[in-house]
């Protein structure tokens, strides 16, 4: 406990205190008369209206149509399915510039809804909400999957027996026990879409503007650090309410449940329903998430002089230029992975830990601990990293030029990931059974060995994945904290994109398609570490 | 405040083992505390916005002769790296800052993050790009946000391209711009100062009308609009984008030459040169720098004809000096802007967030 609060109070409450506190506090004293200034302003209410509606429309349309997905990927075998998951995946890594150019070539003008159904989703609010849905399918399937493909079939089953239908036996039995991740995994698609910067920058065009575009506004271009500190003070608000609303309904509904073994409960689908259900997945999955991706390798691929590995070949060149602009893109991967593997460290060991004490204590102070944890996953990139630009700046801390700037930042979105997946099986897990080892003589942490950890280890893994996937592609904090010139693969693309001719054009279609193929086979990797080869998952 | 920093710092460091993490990442920094009195330090740290580039060599030259390493801290676009530098006042990241423009020249000189200094070679810089008499920032490179035309669309067409901003006005060129958002994009901020150079304060706000009325596209950012929107670039081809003006740079017309495949005898872009702002990027000492002798050095090698002439091919901007040479790709395809719109840093920095405002209301919503 005393760990991940002394992280999260030095490099997030103590940073972004400091940063509202320099907008609110001027040479007279403390302006809270600022507030009132900023909230009556018309245009600032309409961006939290749009802010908020937009989240909620997200949220429920991502569950919508990720729900089924998590349901099959839980409990239906079929080929490729390790490969699809981590297909998934892959949006989460994509820097928005990209999604975005992905989904205008879909969505808009001559693309293919256009070409097709002569439909244009470009500008509306459609193209924000299906790009969000992309993003954080991947959130739902694994964490609610996570979850469901190690729930026992048998307890449905003996409902059936003892003669309910089978959506109430769902109901009463499946659901309540999915309730708790179902919910988190909301709650994290809603803050990461109440903070949603690129997607709605790009998609919605200038009309549209969130409450993260306008901090980010505020603050890197034209410091005005008062407004930044209001604006961000309003989004803390609005993401204290929202877990408080998240604390009250769940109010820990978390039960023991007997896990078991994933392996044992996947099945090849059988009758017509099933394959339906299955059928309407892939399609869900290759219209939505494989569609836009495969816009971007075929583009990648689309060099002069016919398809071919013209672009691929050019970035190898990259470095005879001489330029410190371009990179080998080797180095940028190289790079990318490092950081990733820094970030997942601190975030699993911090989430860890923080996951541990949560499960073992309750009471208003854990609660209020478990919320903190979420909070910077709604608080901008921009906030944080100004903040550690004026708070980390002594001896022994002077980390604002340091290598470890960037996986801290980073971790610190990975923390609630790593907790949001543990915490629902931690608290799974049977306290009688640690307390039998207690009694047998083991130390508790010998119990937490033998006990929590065979059972958790998928949710480890899983979150390992998250908490990885987050860093490869995390590009916010990482634009704005300075760092000797290592680029990453995300900013390279960024680079790349942001000059004009066909090669630079093409080359940042290549360096994405490596992005994800990185992404893919981290994520495939992950999946496979098995520390032991007791269960035949795979 | 910076005990309890210290003691939160080093029992921080203790639980997390912060101090082996970071050995195993990047380079030692070198834990002098900023004292005057430490040994003449042997690393210039230049920090800068992240579209920064030097050919190594020529850097590698430099730190030869002068027997400094240089290091590049990149944070994010010209106006965060900045704000980054002025929140840091007295204790910056580095010893030279590179990127301020003159749309941001104001704020800085205002928050007083810079030391006087005058560069060896300042005497070859052309005057009118000297804004600041004391020498607090010297001009290092100039660059013309202008609005590119697509050539084959306007000879297929048989229309004469537009060529100043009262032309973008008229009825054949309706619904054929795209330009950025102002609030978001530094050449859509530069459009809108183009006109505000133009027509004046008020005068610029009936052009957006008459603009918007002519069907003006407004998108994000340069890159959705150059090569997403705009036909005559390589990536807007791909993405059969469908408006022949967009507002870009002057030197975009040379840039898709160098980086077509193959190279085009022509630019298949030519640029507007009567609706152009020029931009002018600015470094300095900062204040509270820990080497300033090194600073000094780095100062002097970024107005020194090597980097001058470097600086075309690498960020694709124009030289400062009057003797540095163009490449041949730029005398070739590039355009002289010979009357470029202007508006004084100080009137900008006043005016600045209620034009964009103005703007905003005006022609997005």
């Amino acid at each position: 406990m005393a760990v991940p609060l002394a992280f999260f109070g030095l490099f997030f409450a103590y940073p972004v205190a400091s940063i509202v506190g320099r907008g609110l506090k001027t040479d007279e004293g403390w302006q809270f008369g600022r507030i009132g200034e900023v909230l009556t302003r018309p245009d600032i209410a309409g961006v939290l209206w749009f802010t908020t509606w937009q989240a909620l429309a997200s949220t429920v349309l991502t569950l919508l149509i990720a729900l089924p997905g998590a349901y099959v990927f839980a409990r239906f075998e079929f080929p490729g399915k390790q490969l699809l998951r981590a297909v998934v995946t892959v949006p989460f890594v994509l820097p928005t510039v990209v999604v975005g150019t992905a989904f205008l070539a879909l969505l808009g003008r001559g693309g293919l809804m256009d070409e097709s159904m002569g439909v244009r989703l470009d500008t509306t609010v459609w193209a924000i909400l299906l790009a969000h849905v992309f993003f954080n399918y991947a959130v739902i399937v694994r964490t609610v999957g996570g979850l469901w493909a190690q729930l026992d079939p048998r307890q449905e089953e003996a409902a059936r027996v003892l003669g309910a239908g089978r959506f109430a036996a769902w109901r009463r039995v499946t659901l309540p026990a999915l309730a708790p991740s179902v919910a988190a995994a909301s709650l994290m698609v809603f803050l990461f879409t109440f903070s949603s910067f690129g997607v709605v920058l790009i998609l919605g065009g200038p009309a549209y503007s969130t409450l993260e575009v306008e901090v980010y506004r505020q603050t890197a271009q034209l410091l005005d650090l008062p407004t930044a500190a209001v604006l961000t003070m309003v989004q803390f608000a609005a993401i204290g309410g929202i877990l408080a609303v998240h604390a009250w309904t769940v109010r820990r509904r978390e039960t023991a449940l007997r896990l078991v073994d994933p392996g044992r409960t996947t099945h090849r689908p059988r009758g017509w329903a099933q394959r339906t259900l299955l059928g309407g997945v892939l399609a869900t999955i290759g219209l939505l998430i494989v569609a836009p991706l495969a816009v971007l390798v075929e583009r990648s691929f689309d060099a002069p002089g016919g398809y071919g590995f013209g672009f691929y070949r050019a970035l190898q060149d990259a470095g005879a230029g001489g330029g410190t602009f371009l990179v080998p893109p080797l180095e940028a991967i190289w790079n990318s992975l490092q950081y990733a593997l820094a970030a997942t460290a601190i975030a699993l060991f911090i989430g860890g830990l923080a996951a541990a004490a949560l499960t073992r204590r309750a009471g208003t102070f854990v609660r209020g601990f478990d919320a903190l944890l979420m909070l910077p996953l709604g608080v901008s990139a921009v906030t944080v990293g100004f903040g550690f630009l004026i708070t980390l700046d002594e001896p022994p801390l002077d980390l604002r030029t340091s290598w470890i700037l960037v996986p801290l930042a980073q971790a610190l979105v990975g923390v609630p990931f790593v907790v949001r997946t543990m915490l629902p099986v931690l608290r799974a897990v049977d306290g009688r059974l640690r307390e039998a080892a207690a009694v047998l003589g083991a130390s508790p942490l010998r119990a937490w060995r033998e006990v929590d950890l065979p059972l958790v280890r998928r949710a480890l893994l899983i979150a390992a994945g998250f908490a990885f996937a987050v860093s490869l592609g995390e590009f916010g904090a990482t634009v704005f904290i300075a760092r000797p010139d290592q680029p990453t693969l995300p900013v390279a693309v960024a680079r790349l994109l942001g000059r004009a001719g066909e090669m630079n054009y093409g080359q940042a279609m290549a360096m994405s398609t490596i992005l994800m193929l990185v992404c893919a086979v981290s994520l495939l990797v992950l999946e496979r570490l098995r520390p032991d080869k007791t269960s035949g998952e795979f | 405040m910076s005990t309890t920093k210290k003691i939160a710092g080093a029992a921080l460091a203790a639980a997390l083992g912060v101090t082996t993490l970071s050995a195993c990442g990047g380079d030692a920094e070198d834990k002098t505390a900023g004292a005057s009195d430490a040994p003449k330090s042997k690393t210039v740290t230049l920090v800068s916005h992240d579209s920064f580039n030097v050919t190594d060599t020529v850097l590698k030259e430099f730190e030869q002769q002068s027997g400094y390493t240089v290091k590049v801290l990149k944070s994010g676009d010209a106006g965060a790296a900045l704000n980054q530098e002025i929140l840091t006042k007295g204790s910056p990241r580095g010893d030279v800052f590179f990127g301020v423009d003159n749309t941001l020249l104001s704020r800085a000189l205002d928050n007083g993050i810079f030391t006087p200094y005058e560069a060896k070679g300042l005497a070859d810089v052309k005057p009118e790009y000297v804004l600041d008499k004391e020498h607090r920032v010297t001009p290092i490179d100039s660059g013309d946000i202008c609005v590119n035309y697509d050539k084959a669309y306007f000879a297929d067409k048989k229309i004469a391209p537009p060529q100043t901003l009262d032309d973008l006005i008229k009825p054949e060129y309706k619904n054929l711009l795209v330009t950025e958002n102002a609030a978001t994009s530094s050449p859509g901020l530069g459009f809108l100062l183009a006109s505000v150079g133009k027509y004046g304060d008020e005068g610029w706000k009936d052009y957006w009308s008459k603009l918007k009325a002519n069907g003006v596209e407004v998108v994000d950012g340069w890159e959705q609009a150059y090569n997403e929107r705009f036909s005559g670039s390589a990536g807007g081809k791909k993405a059969k984008g469908d408006r022949p003006l967009v507002v870009s740079y002057a030197s975009s017309p040379p840039v898709e030459v160098l980086y077509g495949e193959p190279q085009p005898a022509e630019a298949p872009t030519g640029v507007a040169t009567g609706t152009c702002f020029r931009q002018i990027e600015f470094a300095g000492l900062l204040k509270g720098a820990k080497n300033e002798e090194g600073g000094k050095a780095l100062v002097d090698f970024l107005v020194s004809k090597k980097f001058q002439e470097d600086m075309p091919l690498q960020m694709f901007v124009n030289p400062v000096t009057k003797d540095a040479a163009l490449p041949e790709l730029f005398t070739k395809h590039g355009v002289v802007v010979e009357k470029p719109e202007n508006v004084a840093p100080e009137t900008i920095a006043k005016n600045r967030e209620q034009w964009v405002k103005a703007w905003t209301s005006l022609v997005v919503k």
